[in-house]
């Protein structure tokens, strides 16, 4: 990793904090972004000294606040795929920084490289040491391409494996961070084995003897984010989705057309709400109103608490007791007649 | 995932779901174009008795093909896919399940055999092609689930036979999910030392690849059968390059370290007798 990247790294909440001046909108929220266009024009006129607007200043804050609570209390399931794919949404290595107070990253999977895409190393929660995996995505378009855009190679599936396994031998728990759109689709990804590589990490996560935690923090794609998924708790953040197929990817094959993706995310029934429902995850986490990237560090103090609190409840098991209830839990995972 | 597929007729016109399992006096080989009676190439298990092609075929000419006569029954097939999304796509999974149901000669994209294999019990999961194209549903995970259950209580070996074109996207995230329950119900089979044996064949792929089919004991798979996670298509896309002769071909994958061993389908009940008698300590003494 070069310097400026190891500086993005560790600096990511200035990033973002620099970053929220020219906030980003995305289509359905184009009313939010009017409301703040009017607001910040009558700040000015308040400015200028000439007319009093204080109580028209109360006025659109409370609008601003009351068109926010509908449009976030009502978000379809494409734009959920939406929001957990904004530009300026806190990733991996920036959730790290924020939850540990020291960090240490561990890089390669012994064998072939070091992933980019997947990061990983022993992390200390309020004096607590925790290994931490997840997929990484880049802030901007040379980080994005360093990153493989979070879509990991063999390497990288085997590189988070090692680290669980050091976890499980010095008795630390593990937090796994997903967000990818899906494991990458290359020629050398085929030949080093991804499809192993992933399988090997579902069949070892089951029987990790530690505790662990799976948290999906954005897209939530398919067999590239179950790779890292089998957890005694699997938690959703709240703008995130997980499912077997992208939207668009689905679209194209039983729509044979990319412009289904909005029904198609619909038919695939999955943002956070559904996938508790159908008893496929744990748990889901709120972001702060507006998503995570309106106020990442609020989203880092939640989570935190979160993964505190899941912690401290799976410590109270025995190692025998968390694998055969993960065990169970994902053997009943199904619906069928019978 | 699912992405194997994804061309112009899309996952589910007929030709991709056709089985090569022939119904006139002739057949016609895909892959020398040679057009041959038949029944040689019934008496041949399906294989071109020219160039070696091996047909794509499903769980009942396997069944045929690896059990002593008359020992094989099927079990679990009270299990049945149920449309529990509700999905639409250009059709409603519930029709697409009902006009299946009547296209084809198995209840689901996978069938469980119990029965004899040169006289050693053998509990085999194979997957219909015919099926949705194989993909990977609620009643996949749950036969395979109930399966190795039933190995573990009667200490039988496993087979499972992949063929598949990956994920159910009518099964959305349940779909996803059987990767997660199928690995899971292999660590119990691992612990009571009972060997799991994947015979790969053409074409498998997507999550059945990230999951069952390349956590055996032993990986096998038939000559020359498409195997990988990515379908060729969208590693084409995502490199902008022609794909090299060859590759994801079972002879491909095994160079490059997958596979232990690749069976022509006339030896398969002979090695299968193989594995068992030596990881079972079965041979006569
Ligand atoms: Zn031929």
């Amino acid at each position: 990793m070069n310097d400026d990247l190891r500086f993005a790294v560790f600096n990511g909440g200035l990033l973002h904090s620099t970053k929220q001046t020219e906030m980003i909108y995305l289509d359905f929220e184009k009313p939010i972004e009017e409301l703040y266009e009017q607001l910040e024009k009558l700040k000015k006129i308040g400015e200028s000294g000439k007319v009093d607007v204080d109580s028209a200043l109360t006025e659109l804050e409370e609008k601003i606040s009351e068109v926010k609570k509908s449009i976030y209390g009502s978000l379809t399931g494409w734009q959920r795929v939406q929001l957990s794919r904004h530009p300026e949404r806190p990733y991996t290595l920036f959730y790290i920084s924020k939850l540990c107070n020291r960090f240490l990253e561990l890089h390669g999977d012994r064998n072939f490289g070091d992933d980019k895409a997947m990061v990983g190393g022993l992390g200390e929660i309020d004096g607590k040491p925790v290994m931490f995996i997840g997929q990484q995505k880049g802030e901007n378009t040379k980080q994005r391409q360093y990153r493989n855009f979070g879509m990991a190679n063999p390497e990288g599936y085997r590189k988070a494996l090692r680290l669980m396994k050091m976890a499980e031998k010095f008795n630390i728990p593990i937090v796994s961070l997903i967000d990818t759109p899906g494991a990458y689709p290359g020629l050398e990804a085929e030949e080093r084995g991804q499809g192993e590589a992933i399988a090997k990490n579902l069949m070892e996560m089951t029987t990790l003897k530690v505790p662990v935690i799976c948290i999906i923090i954005g897209e939530g794609a398919s067999g590239g984010a179950l790779g890292i998924g089998i957890g005694d708790k699997v938690l959703m953040l709240e703008n995130t989705w997980y499912s077997v197929i992208s939207p668009e990817s689905c679209s194209s094959i039983l729509w044979h057309s990319w412009d289904f993706k909005e029904q198609a995310a619909e038919e695939l029934k999955l943002t956070p709400e559904h996938m508790k429902q159908f008893k496929l995850i744990d748990g889901i986490i709120r972001e702060p109103i507006g998503g995570a990237h309106n106020n990442p560090d609020e989203m880092a103090m939640i989570l935190k608490k979160e993964i505190k609190k899941h912690i401290a409840e799976l410590e109270n098991l025995k190692s025998e007791e968390r694998i055969e209830m993960r065990i169970e839990k994902f053997s009943s995972m199904g619906v069928f007649n019978d | 995932m699912s992405w194997f597929k994804r061309d112009k007729q899309g996952i589910l016109t007929s030709t991709e779901e056709k089985l090569e399992v022939p119904d006139g006096v002739w057949w016609q080989c895909s892959s020398c174009k040679k057009t041959i009676p038949t029944s040689d190439l019934t008496d041949n298990r399906y294989v071109c008795p020219n160039c070696n092609y091996h047909a794509r075929i499903n769980s009942v000419e396997y069944f045929d093909i690896i059990y002593d006569e008359g020992t094989v029954k099927k079990l679990f097939e009270d299990l049945e896919p149920r449309d529990f999304l509700g999905f639409n796509d250009l059709k409603s999974y519930k029709d697409r399940l009902v006009d299946t149901k009547k296209k084809v000669n198995v209840t689901e994209a996978l069938t469980v055999g119990s029965g004899k294999v040169n006289g050693h019990k053998l509990i085999t999961c194979c997957m219909n092609f015919n099926f949705i194209g194989g993909s990977m549903g609620s009643v996949v995970g749950e036969r395979i689930s109930k399966a190795i259950d039933h190995c573990v209580e009667k200490k039988y070996p496993l087979l499972i036979i992949s063929k598949s074109g990956g994920a159910r996207m009518m099964e959305s995230a349940f779909s996803l999910m059987q990767m997660a329950k199928t690995s899971a119900k292999l660590t119990q089979l691992a612990a009571a030392k009972l060997p799991y044996i994947s015979l790969m064949t053409d074409p498998t792929t997507g999550g059945v690849t990230a999951s069952y089919a390349m956590l055996g004991d032993m990986n096998i798979a038939e000559p020359k059968a498409l195997i990988g996670f990515a379908g060729p298509r969208v590693i084409k896309e995502t490199i902008g390059k022609d794909l090299p002769k060859g590759f994801q071909r079972s002879e491909f994958v095994m160079e490059h370290g997958f596979l232990d061993f690749i069976v022509d389908r006339k030896d398969l009940k002979s090695r299968l007798t193989d594995i068992v008698e030596l990881l079972m300590n079965k041979s006569e003494k």
